[in-house]
């Protein structure tokens, strides 16, 4: 692989991405304040991964990284997956019996 | 000294320029310590930090087994037992166990053993020990204070809304500690990403790498889950805001899931290292290339992903689902079966090796038996229906203290040992440090097989009294610890002495033939005069190494 290259990026590139970031956050605060009934929770994460994304994307460089450091970002994410989704996995059966009831 | 330098052309235009000067003697003064960029020097610095640590621990674990001596509570109440008990834990797990082998020997060897000339971020690294030592002067300032009662688990609500101690700059102290541990991993990694010499392949690393690389890579990913737990407890404990007290609406058992997910994968940070040390010992002292190099080097990347999938074992009767524990449990026993694999390739490596008894190879043959003793008990607390009776009670106690203190500090005593005479250039006595080994041993046995039988009676963990049918283990116990004291005291005299009055170690003691060994002992600032161009593996011995490490030993006498 190519020893990454050096780009500049421009500082109105940053003001943008800022500005997306700002926007998203106001969409947020109307979306928590409307209700979409099941839709809530889809819509509040699609606004956040957005967001995390540009910051990735942009704040982050990258766009303009190796491969190498877009897999260590990814690896990242996955824990963080991995770790809400076990939780879930207690969390989501809690309630559920699983062994047998005495005396049936 | 030099009948076993034909393997190595860089020893000997080394050893006939014995004048030139080496990281030790290149510069004085105690800035060159305190501002030095040199990972060996900076090893150093965390040698004597991490050492003095060991030491506080050390005195908190006495105060515990004295109290222990008798059924009454005649030393100390329950409230200072529980801050003993605490600090205990504290200390040696993040200021002694995490950092000990990376840290120290890790710092020391890496880039030694990939053919650099440091790691790849000097200046970070220096870093890493300063903040390691801000860490511990805030939990020091704890200690000093009056300490914490929590217990080193920190669990909620205890934490958070009931215990009147020090919580907030304990866990501060282990937050920026935390960061610490980041730093060294990251340079790590990079460092054996970009920085081997040339001809080193993946392939051709040492063990002792390949399980430095797979701790780093769980440091990097779990060390952040235990910053926010704490920086949570803090939050909750200071502004009151709702997050593990189901009054504000929160969820203690959240609590533990969040703590252990760091935590259960911290073990492997303290025993990846030590397993790739002993994984170096074992080839070396039977001069033989360790058995299915490649499986064991892969068994430590499997150790680190499968690591993090079994922290539910700690929360069996926390309440948690039945479903989950069940699912937690089959993942724990899986963890065993690459534990397994390491141990029956040690062994195999064994099998028709040319084996040496020098102390280095005592702590890592004692390493072998008590890690597997730690490792079946873990399988058998992972199974269900044991855990239920042996939960919180001195069987878990023996079972994690099998797996850290008779795997990882004897590991990392052995490893000491062996790379003694590369930080120093100086031996040390032969008789006394192999005395040693089997004081460790002893002692440490002694000390812990009884709380197995302890705990399988029923001995709760964390009382400071207990009903007087338990004495005589108790009594057992305590005996073993004071072995075990003399044990770890022993190394710091003649560690200190070799330092001023031991022989010359020569280049390589050993006879070793991989890389670290392949420039003077103590090496030059710099590591190598020249580049090393790597032409084999770290564990290719011929028949003539066998035979020159015969002629070796004779001159280590
Ligand atoms: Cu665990």
């Amino acid at each position: 692989m190519a020893e990454p290259q050096h780009h500049v990026t421009p500082v109105s590139t940053y003001v943008y991405v800022f500005l997306a970031l700002l926007v998203c956050t106001v969409l947020t605060y109307f979306a928590a304040k409307a209700d979409f009934g099941l839709l809530n929770n889809f819509i509040a994460m699609a606004i956040a991964i957005t967001k995390a994304l540009l910051v990735l994307y942009f704040f982050m460089e990258l766009r303009h990284s190796t491969r190498m450091t877009v897999l260590t970002a990814a690896a990242g994410f996955f824990w963080l997956f991995l770790m809400i989704g076990l939780f879930l996995m207690d969390y989501g059966t809690r309630m559920a019996v699983v062994l047998p009831v005495p005396g049936k | 000294m030099d009948t076993i330098a034909a393997r190595a052309p860089v020893t000997t235009t080394a050893e006939t320029s014995f004048e030139r000067p080496n990281y030790l003697n290149s510069s004085y003064g105690w800035k060159s310590w305190l501002l030095t960029l040199d990972h060996k020097r900076i090893a150093i610095l965390y040698l004597i930090s991490v050492t003095a640590f060991f030491a506080l621990g050390g005195i908190f674990a006495g105060l515990v087994r004295l109290e222990l001596l008798t059924p009454e509570g005649d030393l100390m109440g329950p409230d200072t037992y529980n801050r003993v008990f605490t600090m205990h834990g504290v200390i040696m797990v993040f200021f002694f166990l995490i950092p000990a082998i990376p840290a120290v020997l890790g710092n020391f060897l890496v880039p030694l053993m990939v053919g650099a000339k440091d790691l790849a971020m000097p200046r970070l690294n220096l870093a890493s020990w300063y903040v390691y030592n801000l860490g511990g002067l805030f939990t020091l300032w704890a200690v000093v204070h009056g300490g914490v009662d929590t217990g080193w688990t920190f669990y909620t609500p205890f934490s958070t809304t009931y215990s009147n101690t020090y919580v907030i700059p304990t866990a501060l102290g282990i937050f920026i500690t935390g960061f610490s541990t980041i730093f060294t991993a990251l340079n790590f990694i990079i460092t054996i990403h970009r920085m081997r010499a040339p001809g080193l392949s993946w392939f051709r690393l040492p063990l002792f790498i390949w399980s430095t690389y797979a701790t780093s890579l769980i440091i990097m990913l779990g060390t952040p889950v235990i910053a926010i737990t704490i920086l949570l407890v803090g939050i909750e404990r200071g502004f009151h805001i709702g997050i593990f007290d189901p009054r504000l609406g929160g969820d203690p058992v959240l609590f533990e899931h969040m703590f252990w997910f760091y935590s259960h994968p911290a073990v492997y940070i303290m025993i990846l290292p030590a397993m790739g040390v002993v994984s170096e010992l074992v080839g070396h002292f039977a001069r033989k290339k360790v058995f299915g190099y490649r499986i064991v080097a892969f068994a430590s990347v499997a150790i680190a992903v499968l690591g993090f999938l079994v922290w539910g074992h700690h929360l069996f009767v926390a309440g948690e689902s039945v479903y989950s524990a069940t699912v937690f449990s089959v993942l724990s026993m899986l963890v065993a079966v690459p534990s397994a694999v390491k141990v029956f390739n040690w062994t195999a490596t064994l099998y028709e090796g040319s084996i040496s008894y020098q102390t280095p190879m005592l702590y890592a043959l004692g390493f072998i038996g008590l890690f597997t003793i730690g490792g079946l008990t873990g399988v058998m607390v992972a199974t269900l229906g044991i855990d239920v009776h042996v939960h919180d009670t001195y069987f878990v106690v023996a079972h994690f203290h099998y797996v850290m203190v008779g795997g990882t500090i004897m590991a990392y005593l052995g490893g000491l040992h062996y790379w003694w005479p590369k930080m120093t250039g100086r031996l040390y006595s032969t008789f006394l440090s192999r005395l040693s080994a089997l004081l460790v041993f002893v002692g440490f046995n002694l000390t812990f097989f009884p709380q197995f039988i302890l705990g399988y009676l029923g001995m709760p963990r964390r009382y400071w009294s207990y009903p007087p049918e338990f004495q005589v283990l108790n009594v057992l116990s305590t005996a073993g610890a004071t072995v075990l004291g003399v044990g770890y005291l022993l190394p710091i005299c003649y560690f200190g002495w070799s330092l001023r009055y031991g022989a010359k170690s020569g280049n390589n003691p050993w006879g070793a033939v991989s890389l670290e060994w392949d420039t003077p002992s103590p090496p030059p600032t710099e590591n190598f005069y020249t580049t090393p161009v790597v032409t084999h593996g770290p564990y290719e011995y011929l028949a003539e190494d066998v035979h020159n490490r015969l002629t070796q030993e004779a001159n280590f006498e």
